[in-house]
């Protein structure tokens, strides 16, 4: 294990089920904590659905994101920024999503963007 | 520069695939380093050896194979992606019982920390998705 640290960020733009993007993501952003780099995870378009409470997609059967998500703060994952045009656009409101989240504007997002060294998207 | 790529699109399903193959070969003529070539999700089926595409149409496992054993490459596929949809190599197939395995030599087998290093060894990870 190297001793370099870089700050990822990673970014989540597809609906919680429907593709495997957001599993696929989750996975990353754990193995990225093991490694004890610096994270933060930005959730733009769909992937503002993911952080809604209560999923149920047993029906479909898949398993539930909800659980994995909240485990975030448990691995001190706890820089989750939100696209507030994205929740917007769906008629969501920050106090829909039960998790730490900071919303960001456009120009927000491409700072976070610029402050990190690796971006990576789902 | 050192980079590495992330694939996450099948070959023939998406762009993704012949995208990022160009895009090695770009970084190479360019005398660019790349440090990894890491296959994620719908993207291990790139290191299938069972793919045939009609002559006319790139073989894009096999020139991804060429390319790394031009350019000594090292080329990991997500385990956990890979087994899941029917990409083994032969320890796998003897570990789940398969009559046979598929991926392609020199791609590898192995765990996403392996995406991780890669991170942060590289200058830059550029990823290609479906």
């Amino acid at each position: 294990m190297s001793d370099t640290k870089k700050s990822f960020l990673i970014i989540n733009r597809k609906a919680p089920y429907g593709s495997s993007a957001a599993r696929d993501a989750l996975d990353v952003a754990l193995t990225i904590s093991v490694f004890e780099q610096p994270l933060s995870l930005l959730f733009m378009d769909d992937a503002v659905l993911q952080l809604l409470p209560a999923h149920n997609p047993a029906g479909i059967g898949q398993k539930n994101l909800s659980a994995n998500l909240a485990m975030l703060e448990m691995y001190d994952i706890d820089q989750l920024h939100v696209c507030r045009e994205a929740l917007q656009q769906r008629g969501l409101r920050a106090e829909d999503i039960e998790l730490n989240i900071n919303l960001l504007d456009r120009s927000g997002i491409a700072t976070l963007i610029k402050q990190h060294d690796q971006v990576l998207s789902f | 520069m050192i980079f590495s790529i992330v694939v996450t699109g099948a070959p023939y399903s998406s762009q993704a695939a012949d995208s990022a193959l160009r895009y090695c070969k770009s970084l190479l003529k360019l005398e660019h380093q790349i440090h990894r070539i890491f296959f994620y999700a719908d993207g291990v089926h790139n290191a299938s050896e069972l793919a045939a595409p009609p002559q006319d149409e790139t073989n894009i496992p096999s020139e991804w194979a060429q390319l790394a054993e031009e350019h000594k490459l090292d080329m990991v596929v997500c385990i956990a992606a890979a087994v899941r949809r029917g990409v083994l190599d032969e320890n796998e197939a003897q570990r789940y019982e398969k009559s046979s395995h598929n991926l392609t030599p020199p791609f590898v087998l192995s765990g996403l920390g392996q995406l991780v290093e890669a991170g942060i060894v590289s200058d830059r990870i550029v990823t290609f998705g479906a």
